[in-house]
């Protein structure tokens, strides 16, 4: 299937892009989180939550089709 | 009639009309923090005629400041920042009341000034206060305009509002200590907080007027580089909500530094480290050449650069002093100690030269 991953804030400085397509098997949410720090290390050292299709999921949610990823940061600043 | 005149352009909004006029002047808004998303926040508020409006900050108007905070002027700037926007919104609508809490939002006094208002708006600039005002508006059941910015990047939600998530629901636990930095260390564009801030205004004034499409259980992004902005759906978890209820009773011994991992820095005097001479571990961060040597307190030589890289040789269960030529390298040091788990950890204050100064005088 087919994923869009877009990053916000920090994660797009840590990963130096804002978007991307990935060709990647069913997988659970945590599955992708590690595969996506294994091609990012710098993303492993950040705290993010992770919607599918503008839904904010937890960790063992399975994407099974093709999906719209957003990888969202917590931000501090005021 | 002053006020009808004042109001006109958004009464004759078939939304508003005088019934909702009323609604805004009867209502109580709380805003924390009066910094870069407060300003255009009170100034939105102020102006649209909320009628009992709170300030709480304890900062000062700095030059820095001007650039994005546009309640203020050169003529504030030293001035308390809750005090001076006050002063301004006074000018800007004289009708309605400004309460100014020229002080820190503490577990002490956020409860009971939570109470006197209907809504909180979070316009702060840190972890800590911000799961601070979210728990005490779990605990005093009121709705949270919740806006935080980075960079080019800014966040807007509703939170605690008509049974919907809340800021914990969002992210459960703090980010790790240092690793989301501030607008001080990495700047931010004056806009940016001008377009959030106006957001959560708009927000206040949907909530008060009872009008849909509240962000109730969104989370908007919004990008001022790209003008994008995406929305997400934030699900309600219950058990982070109950979990903050649990903190009801003891709201006011909630340690919120200690829980974002902003622990406190122990700072010792000569004196002190050598009544332990004996007991403790002592590192000296220094670079090898740097004098006077402590060799009295035989400590182990890491610069503050391989610290990291050597920690693994040291005794976390053991008391461990540092320091270093003047006692700013040791801070860090500690820092660093307190993140790889020592626990019993503390500095020299003014380092080396104190330490060496005090043997002098010991001498004599």
């Amino acid at each position: 299937m087919q994923l869009t991953i877009k990053y916000f804030g920090m994660l797009a400085e840590a990963t130096s892009i804002t978007e991307e397509q990935l060709q990647i098997d069913n997988c659970s949410v945590s599955e992708l989180v590690e595969k996506l720090i294994h091609q990012y290390p710098a993303l492993d050292k950040k705290d993010f939550k992770v919607a599918v299709n503008q839904q904010l999921v937890n960790h063992n949610y399975i994407i099974n089709n093709k999906a719209e990823i957003a990888l969202l940061p917590p931000f501090a600043g005021g | 009639m002053a006020s009808n005149n004042r109001y006109n352009r958004q009464i004759i909004l078939p939304e508003i009309g005088e019934s909702g006029q009323q609604k805004l002047n009867a209502s109580k808004v709380l805003v924390i923090g009066a910094g870069g998303l407060g300003c255009p926040v009170l100034q939105y508020l102020a102006a649209a005629g909320i009628g009992t409006i709170g300030i709480i900050d304890f900062d000062l108007v700095d030059t820095s400041n001007l650039h994005r905070q546009i309640l203020y002027g050169d003529s504030v700037v030293g001035k308390n920042k809750a005090l001076a926007a006050k002063s301004r919104l006074e000018d800007l609508n004289p009708i309605i009341n400004i309460n100014a809490y020229p002080e820190k939002l503490t577990t002490e006094n956020a409860i009971s000034l939570f109470s006197q208002y209907d809504i909180i708006v979070d316009g702060s600039d840190n972890f800590s206060t911000r799961y601070l005002v979210n728990d005490a508006c779990v605990i005093t059941g009121k709705p949270l305009v919740y806006g935080a910015i980075f960079k080019y990047e800014g966040q807007v939600s509703v939170f605690n509002y008509k049974n919907g998530p809340t800021y914990r629901c969002l992210f459960p636990e703090p980010p790790k200590s240092g690793s989301v930095p501030s607008c001080a260390e990495i700047g931010v564009l004056g806009v940016l907080p001008g377009v959030i801030g106006s957001m959560q205004a708009n927000e206040v004034l949907k909530i008060v007027l009872n009008l849909d499409h509240v962000l109730n259980g969104k989370l908007l992004m919004y990008d001022c580089l790209t003008t994008q902005s995406s929305t997400f759906s934030i699900p309600r978890v219950a058990s982070e909500i109950s979990k903050v209820l649990t903190l009801a009773q003891d709201f006011e011994t909630v340690d919120y530094n200690l829980f974002c991992g902003i622990q406190k820095i122990k700072e010792i005097s000569p004196e002190t480290a050598f009544q332990v001479v004996n007991e403790a571990q002592f590192i000296d961060v220094r670079e090898v050449h740097e004098q006077p040597k402590i060799n009295s307190l035989k400590p182990v030589c890491i610069s503050l650069d391989d610290l990291q890289k050597q920690i693994n040789n040291l005794d976390k269960e053991k008391e461990t002093i540092v320091f270093c030529q003047s006692g700013i390298r040791s801070k860090k040091a500690v820092e660093i100690l307190q993140n790889h788990g020592f626990n019993n950890v503390s500095h020299i204050k003014k380092g080396a030269l104190a330490i060496a100064e005090y043997q002098t005088l010991k001498e004599v």
